[in-house]
């Protein structure tokens, strides 16, 4: 049953990714017709039309795509890594360690482009990642609450770090402030290809891990009795988790969120089988993040709002339902 | 000496029925930072670019002097040590009203999302109203950590308030908010972003009498009320059970304790800034030194004043000229506080 439902899930996901990947291609300043979209898309000659979708709207789109499914995945990692259903790269201070990483290499190093800083969002990332493991696994008693309250206090003193630096340096500042709300405007092909390989490698160690994280599920000795191997899957988890964040948070900014909506929606869809649930996300990221895009495009026209802070709108309210939920079980 | 280490505890007879159990080694403490806060401000009374030395400080504040003299001491540090005095000795109280609440040594009106709240209001008050004045930003800081404190209260109120619901809630709200400061930052002039990002972070360069005095006035007024509820508040820690049982009114008491953090709160944002973290930190420090077995509120008042003050101090003379908000001195203090609870700390 389960597994029909898994399939049924995974088709609808991508037809509504493909809906929705059309309708961001049509919708922006200015905007086309759903059939003028594909003629651009498909003919890609000298029109207007197919200008802006193929130097704008596509690579910003694609971005959206993969970028959504990078933070979904990397949160269902981090939770089956911490066994901790409230674990997401934004709250735990991932994706803050990331920016850190990145302030530090625009004022420090003079890193202007993407490929010139995603290997200090690498840096950060793992950096972050690896603290959040420590203080997981030291508390793995205590419960999630404080494990996320640890995550909120490490975010917040690497902001202020950022925030020191930014101050000094007011053109690093300068471009920040429009970096760090996590945007997909005016991101281009070039940022596109900069990505990319990172979280095909990233998607990979993720979708290969599935098993092994359902036996880790069941504790460590029961792990190895069942022939995982914890300190490689463990190790694989983190390469993973700095991977797909870092590339995402060197692409478009630090975006919160995304990885505690989806892996939730997903297990309600689907169940707890870490293999689906990899699987399921990698679609069903996508939509949110292409959802979040759209909604930030049409709700403040002729302006923007960013899809960073559309998803903390849409995520927040989704974290107070998960708190109330589990309490009434519970 | 035998006794003390027998009892922890002395009773104090008030005239009449009163009597008040002072845990011994928690007084001390008390009085130990409190000397401490009043030679860190000492410090930061006397030494500056402009040095006079102590003696040239005490000649000053007696009345005499050269004018310029009387204008550094009397207008600009006195007034900026006293009000790191009491904007620490609120933040400390405060954090540690809402850690007794919370019954989570990480609660603090940061984490409930009141300074995030609060910055969001600041924010809306100096980047989106033509001439933002002291006031105006004053009233859009109250408004926004009221507002968000209320409004995280009544999402857990109906299951009581308190406890780890609060705090989830209260990231939540945070973390939502914290998205729409970063959008408000995002939309400015860069000038107006630059000065916004610097208040946002907590600062008390530039302060003067006209906004200590209110200051004064209000942590006078607050920090006494603390003694209404320090008992009640230590029998709820053992639990809302244990604590009705034992007859304490569990709602009056907690809509009490909330009230009175958050107008402590209220009062050192107002002036300052959202300061981080020093909400958190102050209360655990105070209660390491003092072995107090919950929240101990008189040596978090100190330790609050202390912190600050010293933080202010090295804000000011670290990287001199410039001037760093006070609020990202005491981030990183509560960063290498918050590695030092995750390494070393047992509980």
């Amino acid at each position: 049953m389960t597994g029909s439902a898994a399939v049924l899930v995974c088709v609808s996901g991508v037809a509504l990714v493909a809906v929705l990947c059309l309708v961001s291609l049509a919708i922006g300043s200015r905007d086309l017709s759903l059939g003028q979209a594909w003629t651009g898309l498909v003919a890609r000659d000298r029109t207007p039309a197919s200008i802006i979708i193929w130097q704008l709207r596509l690579p910003r789109t694609v971005l959206a795509v993969v970028v959504g499914a990078a933070l979904a995945v990397a949160g269902v990692v981090m939770q089956a890594l911490t066994r901790n259903p409230l674990a997401e790269p934004g709250l735990l201070g991932v994706n803050a360690g990331a920016s850190l990483a990145v302030v530090v290499g625009i004022a420090g190093f003079g890193a202007t482009t993407v490929s010139g800083y995603v290997w200090f969002a690498f840096a950060g990332a793992a950096g972050a990642a690896v603290l959040g493991y420590v203080m997981a696994h030291r508390r793995a008693s205590s419960g999630p609450t404080r494990l996320l309250l640890a995550g909120v206090a490490l975010g917040a003193s690497l902001s202020a770090v950022t925030g020191v630096v930014t101050m000094y340096h007011a053109d690093t500042f300068s471009s920040y402030r429009f970096w760090v709300i996590g945007s997909f405007e005016g991101r281009d092909a070039t940022t596109l290809l900069w990505v990319s390989p990172f979280l095909l490698v990233g998607f990979v160690l993720a979708m290969a891990s599935g098993r092994m994280f359902n036996a880790l599920a069941l504790g460590d000795e029961q792990a190895v009795a069942l022939g995982a191997r914890p300190a490689l899957t463990r190790a694989g988890a983190f390469v993973s988790i700095t991977l797909l964040c870092g590339a995402a948070t060197a692409g478009v900014g630090p975006i919160s969120f995304v990885g505690l909506v989806v892996p939730h929606a997903v297990r309600l869809l689907v169940g707890v089988d870490h293999r689906t649930a990899l699987r399921t996300s990698l679609i069903l990221g996508p939509v949110l993040m292409l959802v979040a895009d759209i909604a930030g495009r049409v709700l403040a026209r002729p302006g923007e709002l960013e899809a960073g802070v559309v998803t903390a709108f849409v995520g927040a309210p989704v974290l107070v339902a998960l708190v109330v939920r589990k309490r009434r079980n519970g | 000496m035998t006794r003390g280490t027998r009892t922890r505890s002395s009773v104090l007879r008030l005239p009449g029925q009163g009597t008040v159990v002072l845990h011994r080694r928690s007084v001390a403490v008390t009085a130990a930072l409190l000397v401490l806060a009043g030679a860190v401000t000492v410090v930061a009374v006397s030494v500056g670019n402009y040095d006079l030395g102590l003696r040239g400080v005490i000649d000053t504040i007696g009345g005499g002097g050269s004018a310029t003299d009387r204008f550094i001491v009397l207008r600009q540090r006195l007034p900026r040590a006293a009000a790191a005095l009491a904007v620490g000795a609120a933040l400390g109280l405060s954090g540690a009203i809402f850690q007794s609440m919370s019954r989570n040594p990480l609660g603090s009106p940061d984490i409930i999302g009141f300074t995030t709240g609060a910055s969001t209001g600041g924010l809306v008050a100096i980047l989106l109203t033509a001439a933002p004045s002291t006031l105006s930003v004053t009233v859009g800081t109250l408004i926004g950590g009221f507002a968000t404190a209320f409004a995280v209260i009544l999402i857990t109120v109906r299951r009581g308030v308190g406890g780890e619901r609060l705090i989830l809630a209260g990231i939540a709200v945070g973390a939502m908010l914290a998205s729409v400061n970063d959008y408000l930052i995002s939309r400015a002039p860069l000038e107006s972003a630059e000065a916004a990002k610097a208040w946002q972070f907590g600062s008390l360069n530039a302060i003067g009498w006209n906004q200590v005095t209110p200051l004064l006035i209000a942590t006078a007024v607050l920090l006494p009320a603390v003694f209404g509820i320090a008992r009640p508040a230590r029998i709820l820690e053992l639990g809302d059970d244990a604590a009705a049982g034992l007859g304490v009114r569990v709602r009056r008491q907690r809509v009490m304790m909330a009230g009175l953090g958050v107008a402590l709160a209220a009062t050192a944002v107002a002036t300052a800034g959202p300061i981080g973290f020093l909400a958190l930190a102050a209360p655990q420090l105070a209660r390491k030194l003092a072995c107090t077995p919950g929240i101990a509120f008189a040596p978090s008042i100190a330790m609050g004043a202390l912190i600050l003050a010293s933080a202010d101090v090295l804000a000011q003379r670290l990287l001199s000229p410039f001037q760093i908000p006070v609020g990202l001195v005491s981030a990183a203090l509560g960063g290498v506080y918050l590695m030092w609870l995750l390494g070393f700390s047992r509980d």
